[in-house]
């Protein structure tokens, strides 16, 4: 294919996109950051001019063509700028995810073989310093944040600042340099680096083309109708496909503006106050989110519960239907629009979302309560699913056409393909070119004709057209007696319960299901000061009796409702228990993405799994446990056995009869 | 005597300068109680310096005479190379001198903000006029104050809790307030009263980290007391040991740490 013929005329690249924002959108905000209390805003003219200086600075310390550079922080504009100014240079930038502990940090700097670094804080620099020695490659790091550096040897290391300090100074020197290298770019130059973290084995780098990412955004804003006067607040990682997409892909396109939030710990009150108009959240913010309401609702006085209660049903009612324009009685409206004025309005102020215009959750399956409680408050809240190796979108959910079970229909520009065994298989402009230095999985991955193997099975619904994702392909397995196993399924039924945070399923091969589950801190340790229970930690709390007692009710209502499913009703849970810690990305048993992995789990508490089936009552365990900084330490438990009651599926008792 | 108070460097590369405050000879009696009995000892300018001691040894009196709040009936406080005469503890405040309470004491009702701005109040110029009607130098006060404040806010990383009511904090944001509230008035000494009392161990560490870092990146000087021996020994340079009102050890933490007479008031000895 020509480079040059594209579908966006002169718009090759990202820093392409940057120059017509600086000079179409000059005047208009296109990044906020809130610093001191205040929300401090670029215009995309001084952004331009920002990241030039940024760019022959890193000319300055000798940046060359196909140099990656890595970016470790959090979201803020800075390291944005940093991305684009790599790009600008002919260099690739490599986001990494901020809580990274040092090894993996290290695997992927070594992988990439980053010669520059830049970090947001001393933390990072610590990370990168520690690995430094293993790592030769590594010329130059660069930091954000001035505090507590003042002490460290600074001959390999610079202030971010100093060093655009210095490229504005040099321009006359460097900026012809910079010139060439920006009309060097083409559609298929490497645009970014993204690593997958990997539900198994070690993270792979996904290299992404300007073709992928600008094409892509292209098609998804123009199905979204996205404008140039949008907001979204920037809060999710950096190293996350679905970030470089909106923060980067999106927004350059448009033309709209990136807010980054003061801290992790401020985003609530930062989306409050920006009230982004396209906003994006995994099911477990919009989980969290709920539940806080609820249990603030939970404390407030009998009118107000019984305002909220009487308006909520009167929205789950008619809600999502005027929301998707369907006709709804003249009264229900009229009530309705009292409701928006009495109890939705300020809800959805107070949770940020009174100007959401296009909502998106993806990544897990979400409960369909909560999918609707936020739907019937009148926010487009949609679903769509992808993957880091697609530039995101696979499926998306149109307006009006919103299901919380279906992932919707395929993307503009993409094709699904659905094998004999289910698993979806997709090409699209957004595929990705390949995995880095990894020619072997990329041919596994991706076929001579480009289509790319999800991994998921799934089916298109008859009639409607929408997807429907089932599990991962390869989770999906048979029973002993030769029964469906699918693990998610069940899985995501347990999650919906506000009590419980995590869940795992096993019975690939033996003859019955059992569970191991994670309380939800928050939900249960609310249910217990309003019981009086006390508890000292998690552990104590996750092994209450009356807690067990409570889940077990669950999970019983849970192999109810598998039952009903003629396919899935042999993965009923027979006996569960409730782990005595969280699962945790730092001990390896999930993703950074929160993904579980499962054949993780299984080897690690192998003395657990056993015991539901052995028949014992309870067991001792000793778990080791990785520290935030690092350190390890263990913790031991003895965890009681529950079983629960399952149920009869109906084509049995038919059977039977 | 004059040598003692050369400039030298730390091993961690800070600086510890001349004497910024001694204490010559101070005897301090509530009626017939002797809470402080004849006690020198120099604080110097950019160093940690903690008074330790059992229960009762006197070490908050030892503080609220630096404060300015006790007036000893012997002795002299020295501060910044002058005998410094009685004063209200306001007054020792607009001297550069703030602190932090045992009992943490700030103004529950109000948001976390409005209490560190307190804390500016030293540096307030305007009259009580040109507050009320917001005019003239008030209006341009309160921008340059609250900029500082904001910056000591992110400083101990407490903006998510910028607009929230103390008396909501747990106890330990609490403390973290209140030093920041003792910062914002950019004291040169900076007093602390037991800050890690009543804190579990990530509380300390968190709260350890930011005292070093307040003497480290504005170069405070810092006296405190605090029960914690394992934190003492960890964050200061050099430590006062007091028992039953008189001072029974002073010097580095090893120096501290290996003296018969400090293990004896600490372990207690049988007394032949």
């Amino acid at each position: 294919m020509n480079a040059t013929a594209t579908p966006t005329g002169e718009l090759c690249s990202v820093p392409a996109l940057l120059r017509r924002n600086a000079q179409k959108y000059g005047d208009r905000p296109a990044y906020r950051e809130k610093e001191y209390g205040i929300w401090q805003s670029w215009t995309w003219a001084e952004a331009a001019q920002e990241i030039e200086w940024l760019a022959l600075g890193f000319l300055a310390l000798g940046m060359e063509r196909g140099d990656h550079v890595a970016i470790i922080g959090r979201n803020r504009p800075d390291h944005y700028w940093a991305m684009i100014a790599a790009q600008m240079c002919g260099a690739v930038p490599v986001p990494l995810y901020a809580d990274a502990v040092a090894e993996e940090a290290a695997y992927v700097l070594g992988h990439c073989g980053a010669r520059f670094v830049v970090c947001g804080d001393q933390e990072q620099v610590d990370k990168v310093i520690d690995v430094q020695d293993q790592l030769h490659q590594i010329d130059h790091v660069l930091y954000h944040d001035k505090r507590g550096m003042r002490k460290y040897d600074h001959e390999h290391l610079n202030w971010l600042h100093d060093i655009q300090e210095e490229g504005r100074a040099s321009h006359y020197r460097h900026e012809e340099e910079l010139r060439r290298r920006e009309a060097e770019l083409t559609y298929d130059s490497t645009c970014v680096m993204l690593y997958t973290s990997g539900t198994t084995g070690k993270p792979k780098g996904v290299v992404l083309s300007n073709r992928n990412i600008i094409e892509t955004s292209k098609n998804t804003s123009e199905f979204d109708h996205l404008r140039v006067d949008d907001e979204i607040l920037a809060y999710l990682p950096m190293a996350w496909v679905g970030d470089f997409i909106f923060s980067m892909g999106q927004a350059l396109w448009n033309g709209f503006c990136v807010n980054c939030p003061e801290s992790a710990e401020t985003m609530m009150t930062d989306l409050k106050e920006i009230a982004p108009t396209y906003y994006f959240a995994p099911p477990r913010v919009f989980e969290t989110q709920l539940t806080q309401v609820m249990i603030r609702m939970e404390d407030a006085g009998k009118f107000k519960r019984w305002l909220f209660r009487h308006y909520m049903d009167l929205a789950k009612r008619v809600g999502p239907q005027i929301l998707d324009g369907k006709p709804v009685g003249m009264l229900d409206r009229m009530r309705y629009a009292l409701g928006e004025f009495a109890i939705y309005g300020p809800l959805k102020n107070t949770l940020g979302f009174s100007r959401v215009r296009v909502g998106y959750t993806a990544g897990e399956a979400i409960g369909p309560e909560i999918f609707d409680f936020y739907r019937s408050l009148g926010i487009n809240l949609k679903q769509l699913y992808g993957q880091t190796e697609a530039s995101v979108f696979i499926a998306q959910q149109p307006d009006n056409e919103v299901r919380a079970d279906t992932v919707g229909v395929v993307s503009p520009g993409v094709e699904i393909r659905i094998d004999d065994k289910g698993e979806i298989f997709y090409r699209s402009p957004g595929t990705f070119v390949e995995y880095y230095n990894n020619p072997e999985s990329t041919a596994s991955t991706k076929d001579a004709e480009g289509w790319v193997a999800t991994g998921d099975a799934g089916f298109f619904e008859e009639g409607t057209g929408h997807l429907r994702i089932i599990d991962r392909a390869k989770d999906v397995g048979k029973m002993a007696d030769g029964h469906m196993f699918a693990p998610k399924y069940v899985e995501n039924k347990l999650k919906f319960f506000p009590d419980i945070l995590e869940a795992v399923v096993f019975g690939n091969g033996r003859d019955r299901c059992t569970a191991f589950i994670n309380i939800d801190l928050t939900a249960v340790g609310n249910w217990a000061e309003r019981n009086n229970i006390a508890y000292a930690s998690y552990q104590e709390l996750a092994g209450h009796p009356q807690v067990l007692e409570t889940i077990r009710s669950h999970v019983e209502e849970v192999n109810a409702s598998v039952a009903q499913d003629d396919m899935l009703s042999a993965c009923q849970i027979h006996r569960f228990l409730v782990l005595h810690k969280e699962l945790d990305a730092d001990d390896g048993e999930m993703t950074r993405t929160r993904k579980v992995r499962r054949g993780k789990i299984e080897e690690k508490y192998a003395d657990l799994l056993e015991a539901l089936y052995d028949g014992s009552e309870t067991i001792f365990t000793k778990t080791e446990v990785t520290y935030e900084d690092g350190r390890k330490g263990s913790i031991s438990a003895t965890l009681k056995l529950v079983d629960a009651k399952t149920v009869t599926p109906r084509h049995h008792e038919v059977a039977a009869e | 005597m004059k040598d003692m108070y050369e400039p030298y460097e730390t091993p961690d590369g800070r600086t510890i300068g001349g004497c910024l405050m001694e204490m010559k000879n101070i005897t301090l009696k509530f009626g017939g109680v002797v809470a402080i009995k004849d006690i020198s000892f120099d604080i110097r300018e950019g160093e940690i310096r903690a008074i330790i001691g059992p229960n009762g040894a006197g070490k908050s009196s030892m503080l609220n005479v630096i404060s300015g709040f006790y007036h000893p009936q012997e002795g002299e406080v020295w501060y910044k190379g002058a005998v410094r005469p009685a004063m209200k503890p306001y007054e020792v405040a607009r001297m550069g001198v703030g602190r932090t309470f045992q009992n943490i004491a700030l103004f529950e009702g109000m948001t976390v903000l409005d209490n560190v701005m307190t804390g500016r109040l030293t540096h307030m110029k305007a009259s009580l006029w040109e507050q009320a009607l917001w005019w003239g130098k008030a209006e341009r006060e309160e921008v340059f104050n609250r900029d500082q404040v904001e910056k000591i806010i992110d400083f101990l990383e407490i903006q998510a809790i910028r607009k929230t009511p103390v008396g909501r904090l747990p106890y330990g944001l609490k403390k973290r307030v209140e030093l920041a509230r003792a910062l914002a008035a950019e004291p040169s000494l900076l007093l602390l009263d037991e800050p890690m009392a009543g804190m579990n161990v990530e509380e300390k560490e968190d709260m350890s980290r930011f005292i070093l870092d307040v003497n480290d990146e504005f170069g405070t000087t810092i006296a405190l007391i605090e029960h914690d021996m394992g934190v003492v020994m960890d964050l200061s340079d050099r430590v006062v040991v007091m028992d039953y009102g008189k001072k029974i050890g002073d010097g580095t933490p090893d120096e501290v740490r290996n003296d018969q007479n400090v293990i004896d008031a600490y372990l207690g000895v049988p007394h032949e």
